[in-house]
């Protein structure tokens, strides 16, 4: 496991703030409902934790919390994805055009 | 395969970032979200060999997670209506929150079982603790602050406090919470984890509660920023840099959203978020002169199609009644008699600042027809025909012109510059903040009376009898 001291943590913090900022933006106001939906779908990433916290569970309390941690993020991450692709799937332009 | 099981996540975070730049346009929007989705997958499937993920039950506990809830919220994002989309954003977010705050309760066990009454800080180290404290309140104030957002959103709930003083609950709680956060800090006991859970969730749904309906979306994507916030603390007390730098860039972009969408609403944050109590405004009586002039939906179709040049101003009034569909059908049949027709979008039309462009898109409206605020408000003088569809507040002239009103100093559309205005609506009364409507009174404006989408199909009717 790669250890991730605290200083470098603050790093990658501070850069990952300006990332998110400066990718958002410019962003049009017609795509901020997808967006928010998008960025909605991106924090779902916290499945990866919950499944590393249920298996490190040892409990049985530890095992029912962690299932529901994993259950959680994983309906965040696969409806955030779909309601997102389903807004997004619908935006077409007026140029007949093949994207 | 450790350092694959790395790799995959450094490939995750870059494809995260890559997708979310492409939502910029709405040419590589699409794409963008497919990235996002590859990186979602590779940094999963990376998971399933993480060095500490052991134990054959734990493994077979987290495939049947993963199949019911992805399962259930795929089903759910199916058949989701497009009208309904900003309380569904809402429950997937809040799902994001609670997921965090989980994780935080289980590392916050798993501290205080090895601590034993040593105290939680000494075992997970100070730093540790204090972050999974912190992601635990948020996620949890996230959770069920979002659940209460989507009950308002769906008008299953409607109240605006719950105890009297409602304010000073929500300073109790917040200073409770804090509280039992100390005490678990301190201890290794399980007990005060539950209490320090327990008060948090209840400080999210105290929270927004008093909030309006109309406020909800720029409270949901605040609680979507701070969920991105609680999966990045989640990030570092797992020592998982996915989720620090996955989370920190939906947490930073989530706050400049919501930003810019109490921009839109000229309010600030903090009014939103505190003045929610009895905002009801009282209804400004005017004193303007002059009646409705009303017209049927047959001399509405005329003007239209005799025009040379046509803006829509749709409303959410248009996307309760479905009548959107019906509304391109005239639009395409307004092109044939070689009208120029545009639609024009207030930030705030619809339940959520870009709902309505969605709403549109649904009816097969393409994007480059359809002009926010800024680009068109110069373009309503000379134009011959404005049609207004079930939108009252954002084309209320008395925003420019008459300070006593409440909605005084709200960017709106210019629709009263045009030679002629005409607004669909059910009926006579005052809109939705309940300000009467100066716009309804004017030489220059008719109104058609009824629902959208019986009016529009008249009008369709017309348009092709000509």
């Amino acid at each position: 496991m790669i250890e991730v001291g605290g200083i470098v943590a603050l790093y990658v913090f501070m850069l990952a703030a300006v990332a998110g900022y400066e990718v958002i933006a410019r962003v049009p106001v017609i795509l901020h409902t997808p967006l928010m939906s998008g960025s909605n779908f991106i924090h779902g990433i916290v499945v990866v934790g919950a499944m590393v916290a249920l298996g490190v569970a040892e409990t049985p309390l530890e095992q029912l919390i962690g299932f529901v941690a994993v259950l959680l993020g994983a309906a965040n991450a696969v409806g955030g994805y779909v309601v997102t692709e389903r807004m997004l799937e619908m935006f077409k332009s007026s140029k007949k055009e093949d994207g | 395969m450790d350092l694959a099981v790395q790799l995959s996540y450094f490939a995750a975070a870059v494809l995260f970032i890559i997708g979310l730049k492409a939502m910029s346009s709405p040419v590589t929007a699409r794409r963008g979200v497919m990235w996002a989705g590859v990186g979602m997958v590779i940094a999963t499937v990376a998971t399933l060999f993480h060095p500490s993920v052991e134990g054959v039950s734990n493994i077979v506990l987290i495939f049947i997670a993963i199949v019911i809830g992805g399962g259930f919220a795929w089903y759910t994002a199916i058949k989701v209506k497009m009208t309904e989309m900003p309380q569904m954003v809402a429950v997937y977010n809040g799902l994001g929150g609670g997921s965090a705050g989980a994780i935080a309760a289980v590392s916050l066990l798993q501290g205080a079982r090895a601590a034993d009454d040593t105290g939680v800080a000494t075992q997970m180290g100070s730093d540790v603790a204090v972050l999974a404290l912190l992601g635990g309140v948020i996620g949890s104030v996230a959770f069920s602050g979002s659940m209460i957002a989507w009950a308002k959103l769906d008008e299953r709930f409607k109240k605006s406090t719950l105890v009297e003083n409602h304010q000073w609950w929500n300073v109790g709680l917040a200073v409770l919470t804090l509280l039992l956060a100390v005490w678990v800090y301190h201890t290794g006991s399980g007990f005060p984890i539950l209490l320090f859970f327990i008060a948090a969730l209840a400080l999210g749904i105290f929270i927004t509660v008093p909030i309006g309906g109309a406020d909800m979306p720029v409270v949901i994507s605040l609680f979507n920023a701070l969920t991105g916030l609680a999966v990045g603390f989640k990030g570092y007390v797992l020592g998982n840099l996915a989720l620090i730098i996955a989370g920190t860039v939906v947490g930073a972009a989530g706050m400049l959203l919501t930003f810019l969408m109490a921009k839109a609403m000229n309010r600030s944050l903090a009014n939103i978020l505190f003045s929610g109590f009895g905002a009801a405004p009282a209804a400004a009586q005017s004193d303007e002169e002059g009646e409705m002039r009303e017209v049927g939906p047959e001399d509405g179709a005329y003007m239209m199609a005799y025009a040379d040049r046509v803006i829509i101003v749709p409303g959410y009034g248009l996307a309760v009644a479905q009548a959107q569909h019906k509304l391109w059908e005239m639009v395409e049949l307004l092109h044939k008699h070689d009208v120029d027709v545009k639609f024009a979008i207030h930030p705030v039309a619809g339940r959520m600042p870009g709902h309505m462009n969605v709403l549109l898109a649904e009816a097969g409206v393409p994007y480059d027809m359809i002009f926010d605020m800024d680009e068109i408000n110069e373009e309503f003088e000379g134009t011959d025909v404005v049609l207004i569809i079930g939108a009252n507040d954002v084309v209320n002239p008395a925003a420019r012109e008459d300070e006593a009103s409440p909605i005084y100093g709200m960017p709106i559309l210019n629709v009263d510059y045009a030679e002629n205005v005409l607004v669909v609506k059910r009926g006579r009364g005052a809109g939705f903040s309940g300000v009467e409507n100066k716009l309804f009174l004017r030489d220059n404006t008719r109104m058609v009376f009824g629902d959208a989408q019986k009016v529009v199909g008249e009008m369709v009717q017309t348009v092709k009898g000509m």
